[in-house]
């Protein structure tokens, strides 16, 4: 922090040509970054449509009408479904749905896989050997298969609907917080704590937890998106979030497939609306990873 | 090499055990067992019918004699009775097999053809506007619903073309043409994902083989540029390629599950999403544990690639 003020003085004062960062810490990541700031953008474009839904929304998202598949127009702005709703506000009020869902089930997922990797990475020997096993016999099964058939054996609700979505990402946040700690744990001032008589409890909470946060952000933000993915895919099933909540992925299932051709409209916006706030969080994942993770710049 | 593939085999089996015990639990969660989902949609219940019913199937019996019985019938390669359409399970996988496989080999063939030589592309180009334009691409093939891009395509041939997708399945052998006009669409679909991960692996691991000293040797010696990048650099390049394709296969049939249902065509994974839906558990299970030894198969044979297109894998791990 000293070095930081003594830097300032010097350069205000222009006795020496010292080149200082420009701007805010969020203006440089936006500059070296352009891409990720577009993600970051659609990002609080997502966050800022769930919270002011109810403003945004011109209709009631579930109250059906009489105005059956009508075309986008000045009435209702995307469109009406085959139950007279208003497909906008529907298409507002399910981002609320999609971010709930994404962000429950992943920090569920990340934060439950993270600290069976802490442990794992942490312990060691027969532990470790065992939790890894494990970890290997849950990704002996495709993401959505295993979300499917947790959401069938679970029953359709909202809650359930997060657990089994978050249950597939449990190894793969594992994985990557477990080889984060392995190479944590080798470094001095671990050794150190350890010298001092800390216990492992503490070690590992307060030593070594605090610098996996980068990979784990970086590991949740691209997971986001996924879990996003997958709540669609299942919603698009018929196993995901039941009625009434308006989810997108729903929004794609059958009776937007049957009505597709005289009402594309049914088809594209829902859709649309998914991989946009896939795209922004893979964009803002992508340039985090860069930024937090020097390891894997350029890649 | 023989110690790796033993360990290798070895961690397959115990990885398959788990997931038939993870599996046969999931089932048991579900609420009700098969006997009172059948007797619930009969309306009337005879106690003595469905005592019967029962014993028959084996669920009045403890877990452990019902888990065991399971595994030995999957061992047998004994897939069950389907009691919605009451037939033995394995006649309706069987005609269903060859679609998914098909979809599946196509879908890789694709995202393999298109992934690889862009990824070289965007990594010799690198932060050149081509590079960016690849790299969105492939962000957006990450982010788009395959089922999503498979209605948007079905749409647009509709509209623009007037051309609909065939409703029945033709097989290959029957009409090639035709057949191949019904996969290259869904296969596109679900492979543009896996295209655009490949695409992201190939060019990372291009970027840092390109950087090593003898790609600069081989520039050196005045090597043509063609030469370089796709034979010495490429080559030592595609080893992370070989493992990711391997994860995107066992991806792939995820994804199947969302596209067989859109395409309309008649594969296992949609035979997996019409059992759960009619709640035809046992087929559910079984079916599941069919995914899994696939997957399982899957790793190990690219672990086995990996071993033999690397050779110091087999002793560093072995």
């Amino acid at each position: 922090m000293a070095q930081v003020r003594a830097l300032d003085v010097v350069a205000d004062t222009q006795i020496l040509p010292i080149e200082r960062p420009r701007g805010s810490a969020l203006g440089r990541f936006a500059r070296k970054k352009p891409l990720g700031a577009a993600g970051g953008i659609l990002v609080l474009l997502l966050v800022g449509t769930a919270v002011l839904a109810d403003v945004l929304s011109t209709h009631d998202p579930v109250r059906t009408s009489t105005n059956v598949l009508v075309a986008p127009g000045a009435d209702f702005f995307l469109g009406t479904d085959n139950l007279g709703r208003d497909l906008y506000s529907r298409i507002v009020h399910g981002s609320r749905i999609s971010l709930l869902v994404g962000l429950a089930s992943t920090i569920v997922g990340t934060v439950l896989g993270g600290l069976i990797g802490l442990i794992s990475g942490y312990a060691g020997g027969k532990t470790d050997l065992l939790s890894q096993r494990v970890m290997d016999i849950m990704q002996a099964l495709p993401i959505l298969v295993l979300a499917l058939v947790l959401a069938a054996a679970l029953g359709p609700s909202l809650p359930n609907a997060i657990v089994a979505i978050s249950i597939p990402i449990v190894p793969r946040a594992a994985r990557v917080i477990r080889a984060s700690v392995l190479g944590i744990r080798e470094l001095t001032y671990v050794e150190s704590a350890r010298a001092l008589g800390a216990r492992h409890v503490r070690i590992a909470l307060r030593h070594i937890l605090p610098n996996t946060m980068g990979p784990f952000i970086v590991l949740a933000t691209a997971q986001l998106g996924g879990s996003i993915l997958v709540e669609a895919a299942l919603s698009f099933l018929g196993l995901g979030i039941p009625e009434p909540y308006p989810s997108w992925g729903r929004m794609l299932s059958i009776a937007a497939a049957e009505y597709a051709e005289r009402a594309p409209w049914l088809v594209i916006w829902p859709g649309l609306a998914i991989s946009l706030a896939v795209f922004g969080t893979n964009l803002l994942g992508d340039a985090l990873r860069d930024t937090l993770d020097p390891r894997l710049r350029g890649s | 090499m023989r110690g790796y593939v033993t360990k290798r085999l070895l961690i397959a089996v115990v990885t398959l055990f788990g997931m038939s015990i993870v599996i046969f639990s999931l089932m048991r969660l579900a609420p009700g067992n098969i006997v009172d989902i059948l007797f619930e949609s009969a309306g009337y219940v005879d106690q003595a019918d469905k005592k019967q019913l029962e014993r028959e199937l084996g669920v009045d019996r403890p877990l452990a004699v019902q888990y065991a019985r399971w595994v030995g019938e999957v061992a047998r390669g004994d897939l069950g009775k389907s009691y919605r359409y009451d037939m033995p399970a394995w006649r309706i996988i069987k005609p269903r097999l060859p679609v998914t496989l098909e979809l599946a080999f196509l879908a890789l063939f694709f995202s393999i053809l298109l992934g690889v030589p862009f990824g070289v592309l965007s990594a010799v180009r690198q932060d050149r506007p081509l590079d960016y334009v690849l790299r969105v691409l492939s962000l957006a093939g990450l982010s788009m619903p395959a089922f999503w891009l498979g209605m948007i395509i079905i749409l647009f041939f509709v509209r623009a073309l007037g051309w609909m997708p065939s409703i029945t399945y033709v097989s290959p052998f029957v009409d090639l043409k035709a057949n191949l006009w019904q996969f290259t669409v869904p296969a596109l679909a679900v492979g543009y994902r896996s295209s655009a991960l490949i695409m992201r692996i190939t060019r990372s691991a291009m970027l840092e083989v390109l950087r090593e000293d003898y790609i600069r040797t081989a520039w050196a010696k005045g090597q043509r540029g063609t030469l370089v990048v796709w034979r010495h650099a490429l080559k030592n390049a595609s080893l992370p390629v070989i493992t990711v394709v391997g994860i995107e296969f066992a991806f792939l049939i995820g994804g199947l599950v969302v596209t067989e249902t859109v395409f309309n065509l008649p594969g296992v994974a949609r035979y997996l999403v019409d059992a759960i839906l009619l709640r035809d558990y046992p087929v559910v299970q079984n079916l599941t544990m069919f995914i899994a030894v696939v997957v399982v198969l899957a790793n190990l044979a690219v672990d086995l690639l990996y071993a033999w297109a690397d050779p110091r894998i087999k002793y560093e791990k072995a």
